[in-house]
C-alpha cells in the first residue's frame, strides 16, 4: 500500500536528516508527541564548531557533570571549576573517614570501615518517572536496587497521642480508611447529597466504601486484618489489632504527613537507589569525563565578552583567568550577589530573588539491626518530633549492623538543628529515637549530621522560588545571558532533586546546540 | 582625528593595565579562610541574599574584637540574632593565632563601595549623627582609641540591622562586652526605626565623598 500523506514518523525522519537528534527531539516536543515526563532522548549534540569549543563549567554537581560529559562527547574542551574539596555537590554518600565540611564544624565520618556502612546525605531516592536520572544510570551502568519507602510495619509516632507510643503504620492507614469509608457509607445510604445519587450509583459507591475501608455487611467499620496481626495467624488463630479512637487519630494529624507521603509521585513506590551509595552516579560521570576536574577552585569573577566569557578563579593560592567560549554555571544562586559579574541587571535581579532552602539529615550507625526484630525491613517511621522521620536501610538485610537515617528535617525544622553543635544534634535525635524504639540510643555507635544550610560552598538545598519570582524570572534564568548559562536543580521545578539538575542541564545544552547549529550554517554560507 | 583616536587607544590600554594590576594585587585568602568568602563574597564584598555584610578593608583591630566577641558568645548567641548564630560557630572554631591572621586578611580585601539601599532623610540623619560623631568621627572614620569602628564602607542594610540589634538588646547586652554595652546605651538617642533609617542614610553620604 502506498503512503499518500506524510506520516509523523516520516516527517520526523526528514527533520532528523536535516537537524540531527536535537531537532527531532525539539520538533517532537513541539508536535506534542513527547511528554516532558517521557523517556529521555539521547542528546546527540552537534560537534563544537566555529562558535567555539572552550567551555567553563562552574560546579561539579549533577548538572555540571552532565554538561561536561555531554559536551566532551561532542568535541568540546571542558574545564570544570569546583569550589569544594570534592566532586558531587549535594550528591554525597558518607563512609568511614569521609570529611564532612560543615562551616565551623569540620568533621570526619566515624562509621566502621565497611562498604555496607554508608549514608546518602543528599539524594537518596529515585522514582520511576525521573527519566533523566534513570537514563544516565543506564548509560553509565550504575546498578540500582529497590528502596523501600512507605512501610506498613514501620510506625507513626505522636508524643501527644496514643500514650506517646508508636503505632503501626498499617493500623493508622487501615483505621483511617475504615472510618472514612464508614462515613461515606452512611452518607450514601441516607442519600444526603444535594443531587441524590441514582439507585445504581448508590449501590456502586456503597460497594466501593465497603471494599476501600473493609466494612462489614452493614457498612460499619469494626476493624480489619489490614491493620496487621497482633498475634497468631499461622500456627495459632490470628488476633488483629483493635480499632483506634477516631478522634485521637484525627488529633494526631497523621493525615498531614505520613498518611499521604507515598501519594506524592516523587515518593511513590517503588523507589530506587544506587547500589552501594548514590554517589556511584558521580563516580560514573567522573570515570567518563576525560579532562581533570579542578577542586578547591573558587570563582572570583564572571565576565561576559562579545565573543566569549572570562572566568577568574583562585586555585592553590594563585589567581587564574580562564577565557572560555561558553560558561555553564551551577554555583548556588544565593552566592551570586557575592561574586563580581557583568550579567544583565534583570538577570542579577532574578538570581537575587531566590533564597536558599534548608535540609538536614542525621546518619546513625547502629550496632545491631534491632528494627528487623520488629518486622521492619526498610521504609520510614514518621514522627511528630523534630527529627520528623527515621529511615531503615533497604540494603544489608540481616547483616550485623546498619546505618539508619536518624533525622530528616526541612526548612525551619532544619534551622533548629543547624543552630546546635554536631554533638547536641546527635544527642537530641537519639532522645527522639528512644521514644520510638526503646534502647535506641544504646545501639548508636557512630553518627554524623549534615545541615545543608551550613555546608561549605553550598549553604542551602532546595532553592526557594516565590510565585512572583517564578512568574517574572524563571523563563529568563533558563535562557542564557550572553555566553553564560545558569544550571542546577535551582533552575527547575524540582529543586533539591537530581532530576531537576539533569533537566536544567538538558535545557541549557539544547539551547547551546541550537546556537551552534545556527552559527555553523551561517559560517557555511559565509 | 587621528590624534583623538590615538588618545582613545592610549586611554584604553592604560585602563586595561590598571585593571590587570588591580586584579593582580587582590589578596588571596589562605585555604583555611576561604570559607569566609563563601558567605561574605569575593573580597568580602558582602552578599545581601544571605545577609552576610561587606567586610572589605575593615580595620583588623575591630575584626579581631568582633571575632573574639563571637567566640565568647557576646555576639551570635542571642535567640533573636538568627544570622549572628550562623556566624558564631565559624568564629568559635578559630584559634587565637587564626583570629589575628584572618583579621589581617580582612583588612587587605578590596571591593567596590556598597550600593545604597536605604532611602531615609539624610538631613534629619545628620542631626542624629552629631552625637555618633563623638566616637565614630565626623566623617565616620572611626577611632581606635575609643574602640569605635569606621562606619564608611559598610552595607547600609547591615547598619540598620545592627542598630536595631543594639536597641533591642540583641547585641551589646552581655556584661563583658563593654564597647557593645556603650553602643547599646547610645542607641537610645535614636527614638524609632525612622531615626535609624535617617542616620544610616546620612552615614551612606559620608562614604560617597
Amino acid at each position: 500500500m502506498k503512503e499518500k500523506n506524510l506520516s509523523r514518523r516520516h516527517f520526523l525522519g526528514l527533520v532528523g536528516a536535516a537537524g540531527g537528534a536535537t531537532a527531532v527531539y525539539q520538533t517532537a516536543m513541539a508536535m506534542g508527541l513527547m511528554q516532558e515526563t517521557g523517556p529521555v532522548a539521547m542528546l546527540a549534540l552537534q560537534s563544537a564548531g566555529p562558535a567555539g569549543k572552550k567551555v567553563a563549567v562552574l560546579g561539579a554537581g549533577i548538572a555540571g557533570l552532565t554538561v561536561a560529559y555531554e559536551l566532551e562527547r561532542a568535541g568540546y574542551e571542558v574545564t570544570i571549576i569546583e569550589a569544594s574539596h570534592r566532586v558531587g555537590g549535594r550528591n554525597l554518600t558518607l563512609r568511614h573517614g569521609d570529611r564532612v565540611d560543615e562551616m565551623g564544624y569540620d568533621q570526619v565520618c566515624n562509621f566502621d570501615d565497611d562498604p555496607e556502612m554508608y549514608f546518602n546525605a543528599g539524594p537518596a531516592r529515585i522514582p520511576g518517572h525521573h527519566h533523566r536520572v534513570l537514563h544516565y544510570c543506564k548509560e553509565l551502568q550504575i546498578p540500582l536496587q529497590i528502596k523501600a519507602n512507605f512501610s506498613r510495619p514501620a510506625y507513626k509516632h505522636d508524643p501527644e497521642r496514643f500514650g506517646g507510643k508508636p503505632v503501626l503504620m498499617s493500623r493508622y492507614v487501615a483505621d483511617a480508611r475504615g472510618f472514612l469509608s464508614e462515613l461515606l457509607y452512611k452518607a450514601v445510604d441516607k442519600n444526603v447529597f444535594d443531587e441524590p445519587l441514582s439507585a445504581e450509583d448508590r449501590e456502586r459507591v456503597l460497594q466501593f466504601a465497603t471494599g476501600y475501608g473493609d466494612l462489614n455487611s452493614k457498612g460499619k467499620y469494626t476493624g480489619t486484618r489490614r491493620g496487621g496481626y497482633k498475634s497468631g495467624g499461622f500456627a495459632k488463630p490470628a488476633e488483629h489489632h483493635p480499632i483506634m479512637d477516631f478522634g485521637e487519630l484525627l488529633d494526631s494529624k497523621f493525615w498531614a504527613g505520613g498518611l499521604t507521603n507515598s501519594e506524592n509521585p516523587d515518593w511513590g513506590e517503588p523507589l530506587m537507589e544506587a547500589v552501594d551509595g548514590m554517589d556511584n552516579i558521580i563516580k560514573g560521570f567522573v570515570k567518563n569525563i576525560k579532562r581533570p576536574i579542578l577542586t578547591n577552585a573558587q570563582v572570583q569573577s564572571i565576565q561576559n565578552r562579545a565573543d566569549g566569557i572570562d572566568i577568574i578563579y583562585n586555585h592553590k593560592g594563585q589567581r587564574h583567568k580562564f577565557s572560555a567560549d561558553w560558561c555553564f554555571n551551577s554555583i548556588p544562586t544565593h552566592f551570586m550577589q557575592g561574586i563580581p559579574n557583568n550579567l544583565s541587571k534583570e538577570y542579577k535581579a532574578g538570581l537575587a530573588s531566590l533564597r536558599p532552602g534548608n535540609f538536614f539529615k542525621i546518619g546513625f550507625q547502629m550496632k545491631e539491626r534491632f528494627w528487623e526484630r520488629e518486622g521492619i525491613y526498610g521504609g520510614i517511621t514518621s514522627t511528630n518530633q523534630k527529627i520528623n522521620q527515621i529511615w531503615y536501610p533497604s540494603h544489608g538485610i540481616h547483616g550485623k549492623k546498619g546505618v539508619v537515617l536518624g533525622a530528616y528535617a526541612f526548612w525551619d525544622q532544619s534551622k533548629f538543628f543547624e543552630r546546635m553543635t554536631p554533638d547536641e544534634r546527635l544527642r537530641f535525635a537519639a532522645d527522639c529515637g528512644e521514644k520510638i524504639h526503646p534502647g535506641y540510643a544504646d545501639y548508636i555507635e557512630a553518627g554524623v549530621s549534615i545541615p545543608w544550610g551550613r555546608m561549605n560552598h553550598m549553604m542551602g538545598c532546595g532553592t526557594s522560588w516565590s510565585p512572583e519570582a517564578r512568574d517574572r524570572y524563571y523563563k529568563m534564568l533558563q535562557q542564557p545571558d550572553g555566553r553564560h548559562y545558569m544550571i542546577g536543580d535551582q533552575i527547575s521545578y524540582h529543586t533539591s532533586w537530581q532530576e531537576g539538575a539533569f533537566a536544567s542541564a538538558e535545557v541549557a545544552l539544547l539551547d547551546l546546540d541550537q546556537r551552534v547549529r545556527a552559527a555553523s550554517s551561517t559560517s557555511r554560507k559565509g | 582625528m587621528n590624534a583623538a583616536r590615538i588618545t582613545f587607544v592610549a586611554v584604553s590600554v592604560l585602563a586595561l593595565t590598571t585593571l590587570a594590576r588591580a586584579e593582580g594585587e587582590l589578596p588571596i585568602p589562605a585555604d583555611e579562610f576561604v570559607y569566609c568568602t563563601v558567605c561574605h563574597g569575593v573580597q568580602l564584598m558582602g552578599n545581601p541574599t544571605i545577609e552576610a555584610p561587606r567586610l572589605s578593608g575593615m580595620e583588623s583591630w575591630y575584626v579581631e574584637n568582633q571575632l573574639r566577641a563571637f567566640r565568647k558568645g557576646w555576639r551570635g548567641k542571642h535567640e533573636m540574632d538568627l544570622i549572628g548564630m550562623e556566624m558564631q560557630p565559624m568564629a568559635a572554631a578559630l584559634s587565637d593565632e587564626q583570629v589575628k591572621e584572618v583579621s589581617a586578611f580582612v583588612s587587605t580585601t578590596r571591593s567596590d563601595a556598597p550600593p545604597s539601599t536605604i532611602d531615609g532623610d539624610a538631613d534629619k540623619g545628620r542631626t542624629h549623627y552629631s552625637t555618633c560623631a563623638a566616637c565614630h568621627g565626623v566623617r565616620g572614620e572611626g577611632n581606635i582609641a575609643l574602640g569605635s569602628p569606621a562606619l564608611t564602607g559598610l552595607n547600609d542594610w547591615y547598619l540598620v540591622t545592627q542598630l536595631r540589634n543594639f536597641r533591642d538588646g540583641t547585641r551589646g547586652s552581655h556584661a563583658g562586652d563593654t564597647y557593645g554595652m556603650q553602643m547599646r546605651a547610645s542607641t537610645r538617642l535614636l527614638p524609632d526605626d525612622e531615626a535609624i533609617q535617617d542616620v544610616v542614610t546620612y552615614i551612606s553620604t559620608l562614604q560617597e565623598q
